[in-house]
């Protein structure tokens, strides 16, 4: 389980989170939704231990993120894959190494035979072909970096998955890829999921509860439908302008197929 | 007069917001050479990086230094045989073409070209790998990135530079030997006589401790520089200026205090 208590941030004058609580029940997918620039990517960062709150405190598989030390974090982010917004594949590394980093068992990392079979396993997970392992992260495609990504974060076999925007500058053909890979993912594999989104439509079909942060606290946390239903003013701004957004991505691509 | 505070009120500003910067620094810094003495016992992960890396930079960086060396050599040797004919005998041409050499040309200049030429290429390296978040991705898989990245790129500086550095010390005698047979007509006997008459051991352990410290500064700050780049392609850009100035004003920092701790007067 994730549980984030009353954490706060902030950088110089900026407060980016504000007392922000959440919590995260073993197997369940929650969206983080929110405008660019809010701190969904900071929030994030915290569940790893990647950054440290102000204040508050963050506790995943019951221990307190914050106060562990340099080999013990160690060995919680073995249990927890992060998903980069661009990837953030090692560019000096081919696919292979890259997702190959992601063993992260020692004693199977050691193992040539196991590793080649798992780094397989998951280019199939991520619908890439074999022969992908051998090209360099310049010679993908951003779609194809993005499942890279995936591939490289679920290779270590985590208990929680952490997506940092995994569609955001993908076209909309591309993005219900990648969110019908979450969905995949989280019934093959069973992982706790926080999928960091500005993208509501994807968010809701991946999400079984979504969560928005809004000015530095979390505005709404719920099942999609409490969330869609929720009075708020914010909230029904950024749901009506996102989906607006959707549905007019929606109707081009409509056109586009019977303009072809 | 109120133009005068403002002004006094502006540079304590100033002054505030740039000791609080280089405690930043100090403070950042020594935490980066701690955590590298920490993971020396992790030597599993970097000895393999630190062969790959001395090869990659080693290798490179040879023709550069020996060609610096030779010119260094070689304009040494002009300019003895200008101040000295007919004033000194021709021996003192070897004592100094190899003292200079040894003392002080072989290790600056090396230091001072891999601190452009690495230094530049590690903080790139790592400062374009931080704002493309490799190494938050380093991080979140478990693995260091100061065992990783940082150690074998620092150790394969303090491998490489002092072998260099006695590679340049012998090409620059070895030209400066032949452009004063030419310039000259130095003999090898008088040459050698020369180099022999000043040459102490203490001057050879002197020129690799200088050049192992150079090592250290060429590497570690470009690192930290790099490690601790931000705001993306520019500010990769800011850090790998950076470094390489930083880098080299503290090679000639090292050379005054190491200078004065090992030969100093007293």
């Amino acid at each position: 389980m994730i549980q984030v208590i009353n954490v706060s941030k902030r950088f110089l004058h900026n407060v980016v989170l504000d007392g922000v609580s959440l919590e995260v029940q073993d197997g369940e997918t929650v969206a983080l939704l929110g405008p660019s620039g809010v701190g969904k990517s900071v929030l994030l960062k915290h569940i790893n231990g990647l950054m440290k709150p102000d204040a508050g405190d963050v506790i995943v598989d019951g221990l307190s993120v914050p106060r562990l030390k340099r080999k013990e974090i160690q060995q919680l982010r073995s249990k927890i894959g992060y998903v980069f917004q661009y990837g953030a594949l090692f560019d000096s590394m081919s696919v292979y190494e890259n997702i190959r980093l992601g063993i992260t068992d020692e004693t199977c990392a050691n193992d040539d035979g196991y590793c080649n079979d798992r780094v397989k396993e998951c280019l199939r997970l991520v619908n890439l072909a074999p022969d992908v392992a051998e090209k360099y992260p310049a010679e993908l495609s951003g779609g194809m970096k993005k499942r890279v990504g995936i591939a490289r974060a679920i290779a270590g076999a985590p208990k929680y998955l952490l997506y940092d925007e995994p569609t955001s500058g993908l076209d909309p053909v591309n993005a219900d890829v990648i969110d019908a890979l979450i969905e995949r993912l989280r019934d093959e594999l069973g992982v706790t999921s926080v999928v960091v989104s500005h993208d509501v439509r994807g968010s809701f079909r991946v999400a079984d509860r979504v969560a928005l942060l809004w000015q530095a606290k979390i505005r709404a946390d719920g099942t999609p439908e409490q969330v869609l239903a929720s009075q708020d003013p914010a909230v029904q701004q950024f749901l009506e302008r996102d989906l607006e957004m959707g549905l007019i991505q929606a109707e081009g691509e409509d056109r586009a197929k019977h303009g072809a | 007069m109120a133009r005068r505070a403002t002004i006094t009120l502006d540079l304590r500003r100033l002054v505030g917001r740039w000791s609080l910067r280089a405690a930043d620094h100090v403070g950042r810094f020594t935490f980066l050479v701690l955590d590298m003495f920490r993971g020396v016992a992790e030597w599993r992960i970097y000895v393999p990086r630190t062969f790959e890396q001395a090869q990659q930079v080693g290798y490179g960086s040879l023709f550069i230094v020996l060609l610096v060396a030779g010119f260094a050599g070689a304009v040494t040797s002009l300019q003895t045989g200008y101040q000295f004919t007919g004033t000194l005998p021709l021996y003192y041409a070897g004592a100094v073409i190899s003292e200079s050499m040894i003392l002080e040309l072989g290790p600056v200049l090396t230091a001072l070209i891999l601190a452009g030429r690495i230094g530049a290429r590690y903080a790139a390296e790592l400062g374009s790998m931080r704002v493309t978040e490799q190494i938050d991705a380093l991080e979140s898989l478990g693995r260091s990135p100061i065992t990783h990245l940082l150690m074998p790129r620092v150790f394969a500086g303090i491998l490489v530079i002092p072998a260099l550095t006695m590679f340049a010390n012998a090409t620059g005698i070895v030209v400066g030997f032949f452009t004063a047979k030419g310039s000259l007509g130095l003999t090898y006997a008088d040459f050698e006589y020369g180099a022999r008459y000043f040459f102490r051991p203490l001057d050879l352990w002197y020129s690799l401790v200088k050049s192992y410290c150079f090592a250290a500064a060429a590497t570690v700050i470009p690192c930290y520089l790099g490690f601790n780049a931000q705001q993306g392609a520019e500010g990769v850009g800011r850090s790998t200026t950076t470094a390489v100035v930083s880098a080299s004003v503290s090679i000639l920092l090292l050379d005054v205090v190491i200078t004065q701790l090992l030969l100093g007067v007293k």
